[in-house]
């Protein structure tokens, strides 16, 4: 608000009297304040600012006036169209929010709906856990190795020191392929069987491979039981085999060793208990350390183990160091050369590793079971 | 192997208060697999007495006959009294001894008796039977005892009902561990104590009174003992020690001279045959059997001989398969034999062991032959068995020795001195060797370099490995340390190991569930394919022994095993399932060749290894998929997208981008496919496998859902035809010029080769090119459909003019036009 102008003018402006432009101003910051949306805005926008509006017009008689009355009104009118278009500006951003706002709030969606539009896959857990055990030996420099589910005798047996009619041939249980119809002697027999454990892959790295030799070999295998809760003809094993020089049997020990820690955390051990397999001597039984009760069931009833009935100890499977034998009949010097091996079977592991009661669950490919395994296990 | 602790004790001082546990563990870190532990008479208390039988009245009109006794049970029942007992049982008179519980007394299984009333009287007891004594169940009636205690002793005792029974499974290189003698001397080991050895017996030398016999055959028969007993009491029985022993480790008691040979072979380990002298006719001659000859064995089977089995034979002919079964013309008659011919020989195991397998007959001899017996002990189990029949039977040893063998020098293995040290890691020094090869009974002669003479039972030893082993389980496994040995750096897996891993991933990722099947399929499942009679798949590898004689063949195609998942699941109440498989399928080889029968002694040669690759069927890898249901569910979204052959042809293209190969796709005709709905999958010119919608009837057949689509692919092929490394594309960064055109053809034309063409004409400025659209109607024709593109032009080095996009573009359409007759719609 400026002060009285003390220099009278003779010629008077009605319209650039201060009550007048005050009036204008106050009419125009009431109307920006009514304005109830962004078009009504628009039209009191129109209304005070525009060209036909009371500011502009008064604006424009301020050439009239004489010079020193001219900088006193241009003064009070740009003040008053200055405070208006800032209340304008005010206003539309006010409303512009409050548009922008209620339109978010009508635009919200539930996103709690579900989408199973395409429904996940999975991969089976004894592809998975086979891979993250090679994954644990090949990070210690090993390879992978493989060979024919359907095999001749000699890899599966004979070069594996089962010499023929020794009873450790009866003891596996083995599917036999038939012979040529067309008679040949020995009443059909082909020589070819579905192998019955992956050592025949031992028999194939030496035989295809620069020594040293340190090989996985996962993969299927057969033998001629019923599927039950606990047996299935057809199921998936595991094989190492190292050969090098100086490898001895406390070697196997701490491979083992290594293996149960990756795959069941620190703290975890094996054991080894004397058996008897053609195609390693010394022979043993593989045992690890409980992972569940470490132990601690055992002599204790209070503290039952499922996992291990309570014995402390998880059988794995078969190990020892290799034959001599199966290192000749591979060429290999067994004078300057040793090794060890050892096998077990997934489905038992992937039982006690992931609580599976039920060896069928794992063979009858029903998606229910396979789907929570997901794509790494 | 059924071991009595009770047994064992006899030649081993175990400490006192050692339990069965106890030297279950102890054995079991030797290396014998002790399984179980059964405790014989748990919970059996007394007063279980024997009673002699002094009245029996035969009560009436029960649906069984039913015995009222009373018994004299001495003072066992604090009275004297006879003691009144209601029996069910008929196979006593009065005057027999039989066995007693008195009320109070317990029997196992918890089984507690009192008085109580039964049958009109009150019964103040139990007449017992072997089975409610837990003393084997192949008795009938109760027990009746051979004269001689008084009545009101301690049954618990005199049956020797309380025992601890160890179950051994022995592997098969420990044949030595099927008696107690073996396990006598592994326990007297673990104990570090003696072993008092049955076999050291004082035996007779050959003398020329024997029974004749010869060994016709000496590599399969190489010791003959032959003895005779005379004027056996053939009414005399098995002493109730003799029968309990033999319950004890599982066997039957028959008859007292083939109770005392089966004794003699479970103490001692050899096997035993006893003749009935009267019944055989001239010398004894081991042989292979003749062909054509005939033996009736034991069990009453006739079986003709093969020209391999050794037998023992008489003038007669065969009167034995040797080593497995005697024969039933000279076996121990009924009634018992008076005069006996004992026979202990040794037989070579692989002869027996084929022996046994091709007439499928095993026995407790066969078992121990197989796994070799001890040739050194057949004159001690002559000797140990002449013993007892006299002993027991009244019988008198013949003073002829039959005493046949041949000249075997003992094995002896040179062993350096620290092998069992470098085999096992870790230093135990020569004593320690030495001393734990003498254990279990070698010779050991030599300093740095030892000479060990093994043992004549350990048949087992014959290299230097198998002595380290020795040592090292006697040792102990627990006692082993344990290294990580540094293997060279290795190469990762290989391409097609990462493929695999990749093709999983994928095809899950996809939305595929894996399901890996059972390779084992039927004829069946070919008709069910709807396979011509002359299709290759229905050539397959067959098994001579299936678990399931309907299932007898290998697959030759992974899609009957994923179709049976799939009704599987669908069966379960699963409506919307994608499978996938990743496995092997056999097929027959066009000529089967026998595999030649390598050496183990060398290295195979390259020809010989190839003989055998060549002799076994080709096992490609296959990647199938099978899926029903809606591919994409309905939902809130909107409707539901069903799984169609469309979805499987991408399976093939999912698996394919894997591989690095861009698929080919043509329509063709196979089953078991819909023949409008199938593709013909190729890798360049080279089939790799098929996809589509499954024949009606084949979904039917196979019971899965209508429209059911499938696809199976050789990942082996398709990973030759790929694998080539992506090279990295230059990117231009100037503005693409996006030309739509719908082009008409014949409905019959395969958008594939529209494509083609377009792209053929379209020039290097094309980038992509993708069908956006299918329509077809009247405006179009009848016969006809209109196939919209969008094109993508761009060049790498300017922005390209309307004129340069519209000249691709107009050789593109051109080209289609030329190679498909398309024509530009709307022109």
């Amino acid at each position: 608000m400026s002060a009285p102008n003390k220099s009278y003018d003779p010629v008077e402006v009605e319209a650039l009297k201060p009550e007048a432009i005050e009036r204008m101003r106050a009419e125009a910051l009431a109307a920006i304040a009514a304005a109830g949306d962004l078009e009504a805005l628009t039209h009191v926008k129109t209304a005070h600012t525009g060209g036909g509006s009371p500011l502009a017009l008064a604006n424009r008689e301020i050439g009239a006036l004489p010079p020193q009355a001219k900088a006193e009104a241009g003064k009070r009118v740009g003040q008053a169209r200055g405070a208006v278009n800032q209340a304008l500006a005010a206003r539309q951003a006010e409303l512009e929010a409050e548009r922008d706002a209620r339109v978010l709030v009508e635009e919200s969606v539930d996103v709690t709906l579900p989408y199973d539009r395409r429904p996940a896959g999975a991969r089976h857990p004894l592809t998975t856990l086979s891979e993250r055990i090679e994954d644990i030996f090949t990070a210690m420099g090993y390879e992978v190795a493989e060979g024919p589910e359907v095999e001749a005798e000699w890899f599966n047996f004979d070069a594996l020191n089962f010499p023929p009619d020794h009873p450790a041939r009866e003891t596996q249980d083995t599917f036999f392929v038939a012979g040529p119809e067309d008679g040949g002697s020995g009443g059909g027999e082909s020589g070819v069987v579905l192998r019955t454990h992956t050592s025949p892959v031992q028999i194939r790295a030496l035989l295809e491979r620069e020594l040293p030799v340190y090989v996985i070999a996962p993969g299927r295998v057969y033998r001629s039981d019923e599927l039950d809760a606990t047996h299935t003809p057809v199921f998936a094993q595991v094989e190492l085999l190292a050969v090098d020089e100086g490898l001895t049997m406390a070697d196997l020990k701490g491979t083992l060793d290594h293996m149960v820690v990756s795959l069941f955390g620190e703290g975890m051990t094996t054991r080894l208990r004397p058996n008897h397999f053609p195609f390693t001597e010394p022979s043993a039984e593989m045992d690890m350390l409980c992972y569940v009760c470490r132990g601690e069931s055992v002599g204790n009833p209070d503290r039952p183990c499922r996992t291990c009935s309570s014995e402390g100890w998880i059988e794995l499977g078969g190990c020892g160091v290799v034959n001599p034998r199966v290192l000749t009949a591979c060429g290999v010097d067994p004078e300057k050369y040793s090794g060890f091996a050892f096998g077990f079977g997934i489905e038992r592991m992937l039982m006690f590793r992931h609580n599976v009661e039920d060896m069928r669950d794992i063979v009858e490919g029903d998606v229910r079971f396979t789907l929570p395994f997901g794509m790494e296990i | 192997m059924r071991v009595p602790l009770s047994w064992l004790r006899e030649y081993v001082d175990l400490p006192a208060g050692v339990t069965g546990r106890d030297v279950q563990a102890k054995l079991i870190s030797a290396g014998l697999e002790v399984e179980t532990v059964d405790q014989l008479g748990a919970g059996v208390k007394g007063p279980l007495v024997v009673g002699r039988v002094l009245t029996i009245e035969e009560l009436e009109g029960f649906k069984k006959p039913i015995r009222f006794c009373t018994v004299d049970v001495g003072d066992a029942n604090g009275t004297g009294e006879p003691q009144e007992i209601v029996c069910g049982a008929r196979n006593f008179a009065v005057g027999d001894l039989v066995v007693v519980i008195l009320p109070g007394g317990v029997l196992p299984g918890d089984f507690q008796i009192a008085a109580r009333k039964t049958y009109g009287h009150v019964s103040h007891g139990m007449i017992c039977s072997a089975r409610e004594l837990g003393m084997g169940d192949d008795h009938e009636g109760i027990i009746v005892l051979q004269p001689g205690p008084e009545p009101g002793s301690d049954a618990i005792e005199l049956l020797e009902l309380v025992d601890e029974v160890l179950d051994i499974a022995v592997t098969p290189d420990r044949g030595y561990c099927l008696s107690i003698r073996g396990v006598a001397r592994e326990a007297a080991i673990a104990y570090g104590v003696p072993l008092r050895d049955p076999a050291l017996l004082d035996v007779p030398a050959h003398n020329g009174d024997g029974y004749p016999v010869t060994l016709a055959d000496p590599a399969g028969c190489d010791r003959f003992t032959a003895r005779t007993v005379t004027g056996i009491d053939p009414e005399a029985a098995s002493p109730i020690w003799l029968q309990r022993r033999l319950q004890k480790v599982g066997m039957r008691p028959i008859s007292l001279t083939v109770d005392v040979t089966n004794y003699v072979m479970i103490e001692l380990g050899q096997p035993l045959h006893a003749y009935d002298r009267s019944r055989l006719s001239g010398p004894i001659v081991v042989r292979r059997a003749r062909a054509g000859e005939k033996l009736t064995t034991l069990d009453g089977a006739e079986r003709t001989l093969d020209p391999e089995d050794l037998v023992i034979t008489d003038d007669s002919g065969p009167v034995g398969l040797a080593g497995v079964m005697g024969g039933a013309g000279t076996e121990i008659a009924d009634g018992g034999s008076t005069d006996v011919v004992i026979e202990a020989a040794h037989f070579a195991p692989i002869p027996i062991a084929r022996t046994s397998r091709r007439h499928k007959l095993g026995s407790e001899a066969s078992r121990r032959f197989e796994r070799g017996t001890d040739p050194l002990a057949t004159s001690a189990a002559a000797q140990r068995t002449v013993d007892l029949l006299v002993l027991l039977a009244g019988g008198t040893a013949g003073p002829g020795v039959t005493e046949i063998a041949a000249p075997v020098a003992p094995t002896a293995i040179t062993m350096r001195a620290d092998h069992p040290d470098k085999v096992a890691g870790t230093a135990y020094g020569r004593e320690t060797v030495v001393r734990r090869l003498q254990e279990i009974g070698c010779d050991v002669t030599g300093s740095d370099e030892l000479t060990v003479t093994v043992p004549s039972w350990r048949p087992d030893l014959n290299y230097v490995n198998d002595l380290a082993e020795e040592v090292i389980r006697l040792e102990g496994y627990e006692n082993l340390p344990s290294t990580l040995p540094k293997p060279p750096a290795g190469r990762g897996l290989t391409g097609n190991q990462l493929l695999r891993r990749r093709v999983g991933r994928a095809l899950a990722g996809a939305g595929y569930v894996e399901a890996p099947s059972y390779p084992f399929v039927s004829a069946g499942t070919f008709d069910q394919l709807g396979l011509d009679a002359d299709d290759a798949r229905r050539r397959t590898v067959r098994l001579a022994n299936p678990l399931d004689d309907t299932e007898p063949s290998l697959r030759t195609t992974l899609l009957p095993g994923l179709l049976a998942t799939l009704r599987r699941n669908v069966g379960r109440g699963a409506h919307d399932v994608a499978l996938f498989e990743t496995g092997l399928v056999f097929l027959p080889r066009a000529e089967r060749l026998l595999p030649p029968r390598l050496p183990v002694d060398r290295r195979p040669t390259a020809e010989e290894i190839a003989a055998l690759e060549a002799a076994l069927p080709e096992q490609p890898r296959r990647v199938g998929v099978v899926l029903a249901g809606a591919r994409e569910l309905a939902g809130w979204w909107g409707g539901a997208q069903p799984a169609s052959w469309a979805d499987a042809i991408e399976a093939a293209r999912t698996v394919a981008r894997e591989t690095g190969v861009a698929l080919t796709v043509r329509a063709g005709q196979y089953a078991p496919f819909h023949p409008g709905r199938c593709a013909v999958l190729l890798a360049g010119e080279q089939v790799v496998g098929h996809a589509g919608e499954l024949h009606p009837r084949v979904s039917k057949a196979f019971g899965v859902p209508e429209r059911t689509a499938a696809m199976e692919v050789d990942l082996d092929l398709l990973a030759a035809a790929g694998g080539e490394r992506a090279t990295g594309p230059r990117v231009s960064t100037f503005p693409v010029a996006t030309q739509d055109v719908a082009l008409v053809v014949d409905a019959a034309v395969p958008a594939a080769d529209v494509e083609a063409a377009l792209r053929a004409g379209a020039g290097e400025l094309l980038e992509s090119v993708r069908l956006f659209d299918i329509f077809t109607g009247p405006q179009i024709g009848e016969g006809r459909k209109s196939l919209a593109y969008a094109l993508r032009f761009r060049a790498p080095d300017r922005t390209l003019t309307a004129e340069e996009a519209s000249a691709a573009r107009d050789a593109a359409i051109a080209s289609a036009a030329s190679h498909t007759d398309a024509t530009l719609r709307g022109a």
